[in-house]
């Protein structure tokens, strides 16, 4: 009798901690992913919200008593044989004004290749001011053998960027998909 | 009902008895403790002298990466796992597991893990050469051919410490002898029913990350590439979430052991049981909370840095209430110093040690500077050898009577200790001092001005390494060749359920429950 | 125990006498053998970091002397052959609560000054006089001065490099600063406010320059930044201090602090130096000429995976004596040399190395090590390749 009470109370322990188990695994994997991007974006470091364009916004006022210089840096991953470069190295504006900039990109392989951008800020706080309005990092790139393109980048800078920050740098790096976007490809076939 | 063990090799592949899973799992962690050491060996022979002289850097890495699993995953997680196999049904008054079927594949499934782990050294590209903390995209894009093996034993071992903590709990939650409330437990009982919970919570964590290492290899995911949207940074969160707890996980039994150890010689009870209790609680909720001052160098937002800053310096707080009761535990008590109290003093000296270097490395600005040196390299095995492994010697000489019903040498079993002492302190002291004048972790090879340390360093490890097969020597002649002993309450000062059961330990006890007061 | 350093006052009389001896750059601050602390360092930050870590040693000394001293006296007091009576006591609720709240209000303390230098080293918004980009390769740094068209690698010295080998007979011992050497360090202004952007290219590396105060992870996709005010010439030296493969304990960086005006000569001199080199890069070459450069490049970039007498690492890194591209069509070994080969530790050296320094590496590559193949390229032919 005591027995049989107390499997039945082991079988019930066992079984929560199961559960727990199972909820603590895909919490790993289905949770924290998103929860960490959204800490990102609530943070302001590299937010994912800047991988989504804005609308410009016509009411802006443009702060003409500030100009915010902006650097362009172009960093190739290692296995990125492509040329990538800033066609403008640095270009000032006003927080509220619209900018437009552009990146250059050639193949310089002799296959076809699909590279994806990502960008980055430093100062890191300045990420979330830095808005695109419409920008080559948010879609994939394929380029042809030897093909080159020019990548645009419309942008303006927050007014409410702290009033500390004067410069800020915007580095993106191109990376190699092409073994991805292939196998999506595949996937989607 | 009152059968003996099944004879040959059927006893031990079927049993599903808790002292023979319990000595099982004491042997594997053992030969795992001796590779992992052979490993540790290899290092130390390296970094004997500037230059390189034995092995190539890839193996070297080899070396560290796996020195660091075997010993974190097969040396002490089973070990401790082994003692609570044996120690808790006896000290609650329970006749075994609640799960003893389960109890047997929780352990057969480790062997499995390890051979699996070990054959990668024979495959293309080597074993995994990533470090234990196995950072994307070094141990994904970057990463051995073997490193799908890798994940395939990291998952086995998840499983088998899962189950092991599932029937830890269900034992303890209910099997206990009546009376034996949970304010009248041993305290090593309670520090294992903590590390079980946060076993089982964490342990799953580790199962998705190499869950989701494995999709970024085989099935064109991203979660830690940041080509394809990913943030490799992601990865070391998720690791450390498991990482951290991990840590108490190693060091949590150990303090149990610890306190059972220290009231027996001191022949006076535990001084602040129910504050030690509450302490080990509060170490494990804590260790949930602040995972990323491992990563006080990723360049976290001023916020985050402040507020994990923080968080890891209230560890502190607990922490530091156990070494005070412990050393109350001692004070005006009868004390004398046989081997085990031997390790446990040991423990709380070189252990508290630890955790000063651990509030150092806490706090955020000077942690630029410690982080990824040998600085942590000494930090963490002042916690977990002179934390882990000595609690475990400790232990291992304290039960061994009643193990085995003989006595261990005496006279051997200090010497061991000596010679570990100070082997260990000629290993890992002069690492301090490496760590704070700027060497890196992880190299073969470093700058002529660290030679004179590194070299203490080896010696001390060669040391250290000597003073274990003593152990295992003084063990096997216990075995063979040890005195009676002579009562069932092997220690006068000792309490608890366990001594009152005849020594050695009979294959069933407490078949009819004892009536604790 | 812990020795405090020198006292600022003899470590610039000592750089002083060292300058007036040498007449040359002085040396200000260079690990020594047997040093137990970390470095002062030369720069506010660095200077805070230390106050902070000798405040954090001196409270835990203290501490460890009021708890060890008693684990002492009662080891020693309460042993049973003194004291065969144990006392029964097991519980003080008082003590509890005192020795929870003394070691926290101990913690306060330390988190003031923490917090304080925190936001300190977090400060990379405002004045920025300088930005260098720093860029993790596996197994080197690249340093860009943003906006000034300079930008180079810097890899573990040759001679290190050449001893560094498994049973290269060379004793290690016979290196200046050996492992801590770099063939171009990275040169800065003093009393200027240098950001650096620290970012890689393949995997997670760690810029770490003790006497900087500064360690920053390196990670691929993403900039990370960290700022130093260098108050003093000298020589500082530092390492990677993330795992990043084989060669992890073989990228030293070295950083070069000097006058401001002489920062504005080496800078027009680098300047100027890239111009000739694209220059260089349409003028045609001797083989004589090309094979010597490229044995010297070959030893920079090269030797580390392919062996210094091209044997290669057997089932690691391909042999370049007798290898099927370095013997094979002239276009293609090219090809790998610009291009890399996708999906293996061969890097794409076409952004790394001049058309001049990849034209001399492979027609060294193409006739050294018994190879013979008796042709060559020149700089014109690498950048056709490359504009193709």
């Amino acid at each position: 009798m005591a027995e049989t009470e107390s499997n039945s109370s082991v079988a019930k322990t066992a079984a929560k901690l199961v559960v727990l188990a199972v909820a603590m695994f895909a919490f790993a994997v289905y949770v924290m992913p998103p929860l960490y991007y959204v800490f990102c974006d609530i943070l302001g470091i590299d937010p994912r919200g800047s991988l989504v364009a804005v609308d410009e916004n016509s009411e802006m006022e443009v702060d003409t008593s500030r100009t915010i210089r902006i650097t362009f840096m172009a960093t190739n991953n290692e296995r990125m044989p492509w040329e990538f470069r800033p066609n403008d190295a640095v270009i000032e504006v006003h927080p509220g004004e619209v900018a437009y900039t552009s990146y250059f990109a050639k193949n310089t392989t002799d296959k076809h290749m699909v590279s994806r951008t990502v960008p980055s800020f430093v100062p890191s706080s300045s990420a979330e001011h830095f808005k695109k309005v419409q920008c080559f990092c948010f879609e994939s790139q394929p380029l042809a053998p030897g093909e080159s393109a020019d990548m645009g980048l419309q942008f303006y800078v927050d007014p409410n960027l702290p009033k500390s920050i004067t410069n800020i740098t915007a580095s993106y790096t191109i990376f190699d998909i092409t073994e991805v976007a292939n196998e999506q490809k595949m996937t989607q076939r | 009902m009152a059968h003996g063990p099944a004879k040959g090799i059927s006893r031990w592949l079927f049993t599903t008895n808790h002292k023979d899973i319990g000595t099982m799992y004491m042997w594997f962690s053992f030969a795992m403790f001796l590779l992992g050491g052979a490993f540790a060996m290899v290092i130390r022979a390296e970094l004997f002298q500037p230059g390189m002289q034995l092995v190539e850097p890839e193996f070297f890495n080899q070396m560290t990466t796996m020195h660091g699993l075997v010993m974190v995953f097969g040396a002490i997680m089973p070990a401790f796992v082994g003692l609570a196999n044996w120690m808790i049904p006896l000290m609650i008054g329970a006749p075994d597991m609640a799960l003893p079927r389960m109890n047997n594949w929780s352990f057969w499934i480790l062997p499995f893990a390890f051979l699996m782990l070990a054959s990668t050294f024979f495959m293309e590209g080597g074993a995994p050469n990533f470090g234990w903390t196995f950072y994307a995209p070094l141990s994904t894009t970057y990463a051995p051919p073997s490193v799908t093996f890798f994940i395939f034993a990291v998952h086995i071992m998840g499983a088998s410490s899962i189950m092991g903590s599932i029937n830890i709990i269900a034992t303890v939650l209910n099997m206990r002898a009546p009376g034996m409330t949970l304010m009248k437990m041993p305290l090593f009982v309670w520090t294992w029913l903590i590390t079980a919970f946060l076993l089982v919570a964490v342990m799953p964590v580790l199962a998705g990350a190499v869950t989701m290492m494995l999709m970024d290899i085989h099935f064109g995911t991203s979660f830690f590439d940041a080509a394809g949207g990913g943030d490799p940074v992601l990865f070391q969160h998720v690791f450390w979430f498991f990482g951290h707890p991990e840590v108490y996980i190693i060091i949590l039994p150990g303090f149990g052991v610890v306190s059972q150890v220290i009231p027996a010689f001191s022949r006076k009870p535990l001084f602040g049981y129910s504050s030690m209790v509450y302490a080990t609680a509060s170490i494990a909720f804590l260790s949930f909370i602040v995972w990323a001052h491992h990563m006080f160098t990723v360049g976290m937002p001023l916020a985050g840095e402040l507020y994990f800053m923080y968080a890891t310096m209230l560890i502190a707080v607990p922490t530091g209430v156990k070494v005070f009761n412990w050393i109350t535990t001692m004070w005006r008590g009868s004390m004398t110093f046989e081997t085990p109290m031997l390790f446990a003093i040991a423990f709380v000296i070189l252990f508290t040690m630890g955790g000063f270097t651990g509030l150092m490395l806490g706090i955020a600005p000077s942690d630029i500077q410690y982080h990824d040196s040998y600085f942590v390299v000494a930090h963490f095995h002042y916690t977990m050898v002179a934390g882990a492994i000595f609690s475990l010697t400790a232990g291992i000489y304290y039960w061994l009577p009643k193990w085995t019903g003989k006595m261990y040498n005496e006279t051997l079993g200090k010497t061991q200790f000596w010679i570990a002492f100070i082997g260990f302190n000629l290993t890992f002291f002069p690492q301090h001092f490496v760590g704070l004048a700027g060497m890196q972790r992880r190299v073969p090879d470093y700058a002529l001005q660290f030679a004179d340390f590194n070299m203490l360093s080896s010696i001390g490890a060669f040391m250290f390494g000597m003073s274990q097969l003593m152990l295992l020597f003084n063990v096997i002649n216990t075995i063979l060749a040890g005195k009676r002993a002579e009562k069932d309450k092997v220690w006068d000062g000792a309490e608890g359920l366990e001594w009152t059961v005849p020594s050695p330990a009979p294959y069933h006890t407490f078949s009819t429950p004892p009536q604790v007061k | 125990m812990l020795r405090r350093a020198k006292p600022l006052f003899h470590k610039l009389l000592g750089s002083a006498i060292l300058m007036g001896m040498l007449g040359h750059q002085a040396v200000a601050d260079e690990v020594e053998r047997w040093q137990v602390n970390m470095t002062p360092g030369v720069t506010p930050v660095s200077q805070e970091i230390y106050g902070l870590h000798m405040l954090i040693f001196w409270i835990c000394v203290a501490i460890s002397v009021i708890v060890f001293g008693a684990l002492a006296y009662t080891i020693y007091a309460h042993r049973r052959s003194k004291n065969r009576e144990p006392s029964t006591f097991h519980e003080h609720l008082g003590l509890e609560i005192f020795w929870t709240a003394i070691p926290f209000l101990i913690l306060v303390v330390m988190a003031i000054p923490a917090t304080r230098s925190l936001i300190h080293m977090y400060d990379t918004d405002t004045e920025v006089d300088l930005d260098v980009v720093v860029t993790g390769y596996q197994w080197k740094w690249q340093y860009e001065y943003l906006g000034k068209e300079v930008s180079f690698f810097s890899n573990l010295h040759e001679d290190s490099n050449a001893a560094r080998q498994l049973g290269s007979g060379v004793d290690v011992n016979t290196i200046p600063n050996y492992l801590l050497e770099v063939d171009r360090p990275l040169v800065v202004p003093v009393k200027q406010k240098i950001r650096f952007l620290v970012t890689a290219n393949d995997v997670i590396h760690a810029w770490w320059v003790p006497a900087l105060g500064i360690k920053r992870d390196a990670i691929p996709g993403f900039v990370r930044e960290s700022w130093a005010y260098i108050e003093e010439p000298g020589i500082y030296r530092g390492v990677c201090a993330e795992l990043c493969g084989r060669d992890h304990g073989f990228m030293p960086i070295v950083v070069q602090a000097v006058e401001q005006a002489e920062f504005n000569e080496w800078i027009a001199q680098e300047q100027a130096a890239a111009a000739e080199l694209r220059e260089l890069a349409a003028q045609t070459f001797t083989f004589e000429d090309l094979y010597e450069r490229g044995e010297g490049v070959y030893n920079r970039s090269c030797a580390a995976c392919h062996g210094a007498q091209g044997q290669g690492v057997p089932g690691a890194f391909p042999a370049i004596a007798g290898s099927a591209v370095a013997t094979g069509p002239l276009e293609a070994h090219l090809d790998v040399v610009l291009n890399g080969v996708p999906g293996t530790a061969m890097q794409a050296f076409g952004a790394q190395l001049s058309p001049v320094d990849i034209a001399a590496v492979v027609t060294f590559q193409r006739n050294a090590f018994g190879n013979n193949m008796g042709d060559q390229v020149q700089p014109v032919d690498v950048v056709q390749q490359q504009n193709q």
